[in-house]
């Protein structure tokens, strides 16, 4: 069996080795396919669908989806383009995103994408849902207003810290992360040190005392676009 | 030819975004040499005197007045613009919005730590705009044209949607110059 396949991304012919997924053979190739929930460190799940790409004329999440010699994949379609777009949307209405003074502003990968997506306001009407903040924890905020439920937590916990802080408990717009305490997350295991503090795409699992350390301008996503670190090994 | 005419308005915002614009330091002369300005709170006119080329609007909707200015100016205005999070968003005002509004108010008038009211009257003058059941921001009221987030949007942001505008060009923000915070 061949150690290596070919598969072509929006007419560009890329090597990938076999069990890769479109997503890492893509990041190797120095191509960015946009994603929230996938994380380097982390099984992916397909979870938020802002990877997905069309496979031979199909939809397929990015991340999860293995590498098969000949494939054929678009990427950077207008109408992807506006899948990923509408996906940030509803994520922006269906949550309580307040950038204005969100400890994560100019490091969140939500307000990145969108701003990698030109969004100027979101095209859908807004929720407000009613949502939780849970400041038990003396090290650790957990607000779920800003939760879009990527599971990067739930995973990270698991996988990285051999521990079982989070859940993803309810079904549908009623769906949240949950905690494996009496109450709430101060009565966890949950710890500073583990992985799963430090993995949330968003503001909704931050550290305290640390917020706002970087001043406006020096912040990860302030002067350049999510995945342009991905973007650059081609160039 | 006459200058085009822009008028400008603060809704439910803080006038941050106003400040903002004023922001634009020396650049102001160029902008009055430019434009010409109908009803703003620059120079306290009171309504859109007559057809504009540009509106601006910060803040969204939080009472009837705000729905009514914010009319006024998609009625007299050929490129609406509303900028700041409080006008794309909501913003700040809206963080009541998953708060009941009679909670609010009790918080408000009646209950709050600081408040002394004893006979526990709600302020119910005619002259006072009701209160709307949430903050809308200025996209869901009325059509907008364009889009400025910000809170508030940098002066380099207004200045380059103001620019471009009166140039004849559509507005297209690099990437520094649109964001959220």
């Amino acid at each position: 069996m061949s150690d290596s396949v070919t598969i072509t991304i929006d007419g560009r012919n890329i090597e990938a080795r076999p069990g890769q997924t479109i997503l890492e053979a893509a990041d190797a190739a120095g191509i960015y396919i946009p994603r929230l929930c996938s994380h380097p460190d982390l099984k992916p799940i397909g979870s938020c669908r802002v990877c997905t790409v069309v496979v031979d004329g199909r939809p397929q999440a990015a991340c999860v989806k293995p590498v098969m010699d000949g494939m054929v994949v678009q990427n950077s379609t207008p109408e992807l383009l506006q899948h990923r777009r509408n996906i940030v949307d509803m994520m922006f209405v269906e949550g309580n995103h307040f950038c204005m003074f969100c400890e994560k502003s100019g490091n969140c990968e939500l307000q990145a994408m969108a701003y990698r997506f030109g969004i100027t306001a979101p095209q859908y009407p807004f929720q407000f849902p009613e949502k939780e903040v849970d400041a038990s924890h003396p090290d650790i905020l957990l607000d779920h207003n800003r939760c879009i439920m990527c599971a990067r937590c739930v995973r990270a916990s698991q996988e990285l810290d051999g521990k079982n802080v989070f859940q993803s408990i309810g079904r549908g717009f009623a769906r949240k992360i949950g905690v494996n305490g009496e109450r709430a997350l101060g009565d966890t295991d949950m710890a500073a040190t583990d992985k799963a503090a430090d993995i949330c795409p968003v503001g909704c699992i931050v550290r305290k005392r640390v917020g706002f350390e970087k001043p406006i301008g020096q912040r990860l996503y302030d002067t350049r676009p999510i995945g342009s670190d991905i973007e650059e090994v081609r160039a | 030819m006459s200058k085009p005419r822009v008028a400008t308005t603060s809704l439910a915002g803080c006038f941050g975004c106003h400040m903002s614009l004023l922001d634009i330091d020396d650049r102001i002369l160029q902008l009055i040499d430019l434009v010409e300005f109908d009803r703003s709170p620059v120079d306290d006119i009171k309504h859109i005197s007559q057809r504009c080329a540009i509106g601006l609007v910060e803040g969204g909707c939080c009472n009837e007045e705000n729905v009514h200015v914010l009319e006024e100016f998609r009625a007299n205005c050929d490129v609406l613009i509303s900028f700041g999070d409080c006008a794309t968003m909501g913003g700040i005002p809206a963080m009541r919005n998953n708060i009941p509004l009679e909670e609010c108010i009790d918080e408000a008038y009646r209950s709050g730590p600081t408040v002394y009211n004893p006979q526990g009257i709600v302020p119910d003058d005619p002259e006072i705009p009701l209160l709307l059941d949430k903050v809308y921001p200025a996209h869901e009221v009325v059509k907008i044209d364009y889009c400025l987030p910000g809170c508030p949007p940098s002066a380099d942001t207004l200045w380059a949607a103001l620019t471009a505008l009166l140039s004849g060009q559509p507005i297209e923000l690099p990437y520094e110059l649109l964001k959220y915070d």
